[in-house]
């Protein structure tokens, strides 16, 4: 079968593809774009590990098919920092030790950040809701949650 | 932070590899990529347990795109009848486990791998690999295993003078257990069973392995131990460890079940094969049938005890799971299990018992939880029978320095009594509690753990400092290595870069395991960083034309001491970096050793719980942690590991299994249907970390990543009990079962 041309924009910049139709969008991502900060926990859509944003929506790219891109806007983990300036949540994470291994965090900030576009002052239930998607093995959850919380009231500070 | 004073242990300083974490740069093994790369896939079986008469891949090899296939034939052979250890394993059985030889033994066990141009044109050739099985009859769970009747998986294991499933027995024994138990006034004996878990880690293994023309092989990948990856490829394949490069990618958590290696070999020989670098990565079903688990168990323990809280003596049985060959943990069951306590009479007895499931691997303080849960759950009702706070019990009954233990070890200082005091004093212990709430307590013991390691630190040429060792960093240790360097040459730690070294480029270093890394790193870094200070002071005296121990080493300077003090400006880390040429070249010292020194962790844990009665539904509402942690030389990463293991052992208590189905597959091979705790399970996880120093340590480091996974799968059990008023004898205390017991209750 031949391979699918796509027309996308990723982080910001035109993007275009070629995939097998079978070809997962994490797939694509990693094996044929190298943005490789997007990772494979399970490719069932269970850990987030692969949290992308397509159109500002939050999923999980191990679901979604490099064809579906078409015309979307998709956003990773590469795109969070600006420059060598890291993204409020990144460096919070950073004072924070929010991260031990690391393999999960790309999906954690990802998702992080989707829910602070949506609500900027979460309470802590709403955290460990809106990153139920999301596993970590590591950090029992405990550092990560402050540093959202803490990132979300920075910012509220911030606009004030 | 601390810039003035340059004080950097138990500073929380940001991570060396932190920014690469975050903008996700950081190179983990799947991340890998090489120019003419293709891919490697293992076919399994899709038996429990089979005898292989014969493979024909010719099919599989006639696929355009198949460039090499790989069968047990290929992998060096190591007779049953010869033990060949290599640290805790035993490549007779790694040699088995990598691929399956005489026997597929569990449902996954690989069978033959292929590489080919694309991973879809490696998984067709797969299903063309045609396997002549005979089928044999299966076992799975430890009480079918050791029927006399029961499907014995090894003809050259035998227990008592028969062929057995029982591969291994460890006993550990201190003075007169009958003679103990003749004079209590208490005795309560109890049987629980627990079930295997997964480690969980999120990263699948993965590698990528290119074999040069000339046999060079370089080998990237995750694991705990670049080392070990590096001799077991080698033991595999007959390549030398000289022509081995072992480079460990980031790795996306172990919690030990990357002490082992499965697909490197394979990959190695399929890159030599075809001449081309091979790319193996598990999904996730191939890890969870294939890859760990740690040991379910069967466990009966009796303790008896005089009414005023004293323990006259204790006795364990535990039965641990092996898998499809032997090897579990009856190490850690049977000496930590008893470990927190100065019992004058113990027994303690376990049994290595394989089933036809995947061979177990390390999982944090392996077997000291399966130990530990019986002991603390029988712990409890001693307490209850006799009227006594079981914190209070704990605290009567606790080992201390000069403390003989059952496994043989008479106790240094160590701070299990300020565990317990702490979690007595603690708010928690004292907070009320609600409807259908209840509140546990448990303690644990981990060995924790030395070895070899080796560590490098240069001073670049602009005077900052590259430090290297050779253990993966599995939670931070680089960020503590920097605090301790930056310390030790009193500047600021932004200017120590730590890098975890390579087979080729650092000295034997071994696994990260058995909380060691920071101990041993901890050693071997100060010791070089000491060589550099004193280079770096004889280098000084040498431009001031003085004698070196004229010189002292401060806040980052050279400084002229005693008569010639004052006589000379300082000369800073930058200074006599730019002057070494002419003092003497390059400035850096290297130390390699084989630590000692490392000394027992112990922690004691308060949990309360919710229990839903309609759902059946038990919630962790609040839990705290108290632990000896010696030195914290990162304050967040040791809270970070006593959190993790906090919520690992929540997992373990309440959802965690391996389901099988009655064809002996497991049956839940995926993170939807294995439970492991999510965000919106958990609350925060409070941690109390008791600074006792050990006194062999430089920094007084004692091991912190283990211990915590001991104690909460009896604390949450005890604090079901408590707000049921009644008691559990197996895990998971998972919906189902704990709604069948309310209802057999009602």
């Amino acid at each position: 079968m031949a391979k699918t041309h796509v027309s996308t924009t990723i982080n910001g910049e035109p993007a275009e593809f070629l995939c097998e139709p079978y070809e997962t969008m994490l797939d694509v991502l990693r094996n044929n774009l190298g943005l490789t900060g997007s990772k494979e926990g399970c490719g069932s859509g269970d850990c987030g590990a692969c949290s992308i944003t397509l159109d500002d929506r939050l999923v999980c790219s191990c679901l979604m098919l490099g064809a579906e891109a078409e015309g979307c806007e998709i956003r990773t983990i590469e795109g969070m920092a600006e420059g060598e300036t890291l993204h409020p949540l990144q460096q919070k994470f950073l004072e924070m030790a929010a991260l031990q291994c690391g393999i999960c965090t790309p999906g954690v900030l990802v998702a992080s950040k989707a829910l602070l576009e949506k609500n900027s002052n979460p309470t802590e239930t709403e955290v460990r809701f809106w990153l139920a998607g999301n596993l970590c093995r590591c950090t029992g959850y405990d550092k990560i949650v402050r540093a959202v919380m803490d990132t979300a009231a920075d910012l509220q500070e911030a606009s004030r | 932070m601390n810039e003035m004073s340059n004080k950097w242990i138990g500073q929380r300083t940001i991570r060396p590899d932190g920014a690469e974490k975050v903008t996700g740069s950081a190179t983990f093994a799947a991340d890998t990529a090489m120019a003419g790369m293709i891919w490697g896939k293992v076919l399994r079986s899709p038996h429990a347990h089979a005898r292989i008469r014969g493979i024909d891949t010719s099919k599989a090899e006639a696929l355009p795109g198949v460039k090499a296939v790989v069968t047990a034939a290929d992998i060096i052979d190591f007779p049953v009848d010869t033990p060949v250890p290599l640290g805790i394993q035993d490549m007779r059985w790694m040699c088995r486990n990598v691929m399956a030889r005489e026997k597929a033994l569990f449902h996954g066990h690989p069978v033959a791998a292929i590489a080919a141009t694309t991973e879809a044109i490696a998984a067709e050739a797969c299903a063309l690999i045609e396997v002549d099985y005979e089928v044999l009859p299966w076992v799975i769970e430890i009480e079918d295993a050791i029927k006399d009747d029961a499907p014995i998986l090894h003809d050259f294991v035998e227990f008592d003078g028969k062929p057995s499933n029982i591969s291994g027995k460890m006993e550990h024994k201190k003075g007169d257990v009958a003679a103990g138990f003749a004079g209590a006034e208490i005795v309560i004996e109890r049987s629980f069973t627990t079930r295997p878990v997964h480690q969980g880690y999120i990263e699948p293994h993965a590698c990528l392995v290119s074999v040069a023309a000339d046999g060079k092989t370089t080998i990237w990948s995750s694991s705990q131990g670049q080392f070990m990856v590096r001799a077991m490829t080698s033991m595999l394949t007959d390549i030398p460890q000289s022509h081995i490069r072992a480079i460990p990618a980031e790795i996306g958590g172990g919690f030990g079940g990357k002490t082992i290696i499965y697909l490197e070999p394979l990959a190695t020989i399929l890159s030599k094969k075809s001449g081309r670098p091979v790319k193996m990565v598990m999904n996730r079903e191939e890890v969870m049938r294939a890859t760990g688990p740690t040991s379910g168990s069967t466990s009966t323990v009796k303790i008896g005890a005089r009414k005023d809280g004293t323990i006259v003596a204790a006795e364990g049985t535990f039965y641990l799971q092996a898998g499809g060959l032997p090897g579990s943990p009856i190490r850690g069951a049977t000496a930590c299990s008893f470990a927190p306590y100065d019992i004058p009479n113990v027994r303690s007895l376990g049994y290595d018992v394989v089933s036809n499931r995947s061979k177990v691997a390390a999982y944090r303080a392996p077997g000291a939880p399966i130990g530990a849960y019986p002991v603390e759950c029988v712990l409890d009702e001693v307490a209850e029978s006799i009227g006594m706070d079981p914190l209070e019990l704990r605290l009567k009954n606790a080992a201390k320095e000069g403390t003989k233990a059952a496994h043989g070890p008479v106790y240094p200082r160590i701070g299990y009594v300020e565990t317990v005091e702490a979690a007595l004093a603690h708010s928690h212990n004292k907070a009320p509690l609600g409807k259908n709430q209840g509140r546990g307590v448990a303690s644990g013991f981990w060995f924790n753990a030395g070895g070899e390691s080796s560590a490098q630190v240069n001073i670049t040429e602009d005077g900052n400092v590259v430090v290297t060792t050779g253990h993966p960093d599995v939670g931070g240790s680089r960020a503590s290595i920097a605090n301790i360097t930056a310390e030790l040459l009193g500047i600021d730690y932004k200017r120590v870069s730590v890098l975890i070294g390579d087979t080729a480029t650092i000295g034997f270093s071994n696994l990260t395991g058995g909380s060691r890394v920071l101990f041993a790193s901890g050693i071997v870094v100060t010791q070089s960083t000491e060589k550099v200070i004193t280079s770096l002071r004889e280098r000084a005296a040498q431009i001031w034309d003085i004698d070196a121990d004229a010189v002292t080493w401060e806040n980052g300077e050279a400084r002229p001491a005693g008569d010639n003090a004052g006589k000379f400006a300082p000369l800073t880390l930058v200074e006599l970096a730019d002057r070494a040429t002419e003092t003497g070249g390059p400035i850096g010292a290297g130390v390699q050793l084989n630590t000692t020194g490392a000394e027992g962790g112990f922690a004691t844990h308060i949990c309360d719980v919710e229990v839903d009665l309609e759902l059946g539904i038990v919630r962790v509402i609040r839990y705290t942690s108290f632990q000896d942690v010696g030195q914290a030389v990162h304050p967040s990463y040791v809270e970070g590991q006593m959190q993790g293991g906090v919520a690992q052992g929540i997992g373990w208590a309440l959802n965690e299994e391996y389901i099988f189905d009655k064809d002996g597959h497991m049956d839940n091979p995926g993170f939807l249907d294995y439970r492991m705790p999510i965000f919106s399970d958990l609350p925060m996880l409070d941690t109390v970390m008791i600074e006792i120093p050990n006194p062999k340590h430089p920094q007084g480091v004692r091991g912190v990543g283990e211990v915590p996974l001991v104690p909460p799968l009896a604390a949450i059990r005890n604090a079901v009990s408590d707000a049921l008023g009644m008691r559990f004898y197996s895990l998971p205390m998972s919906p189902p079962a704990v709604l069948e017991a309310l209802n057999a209750k009602s």
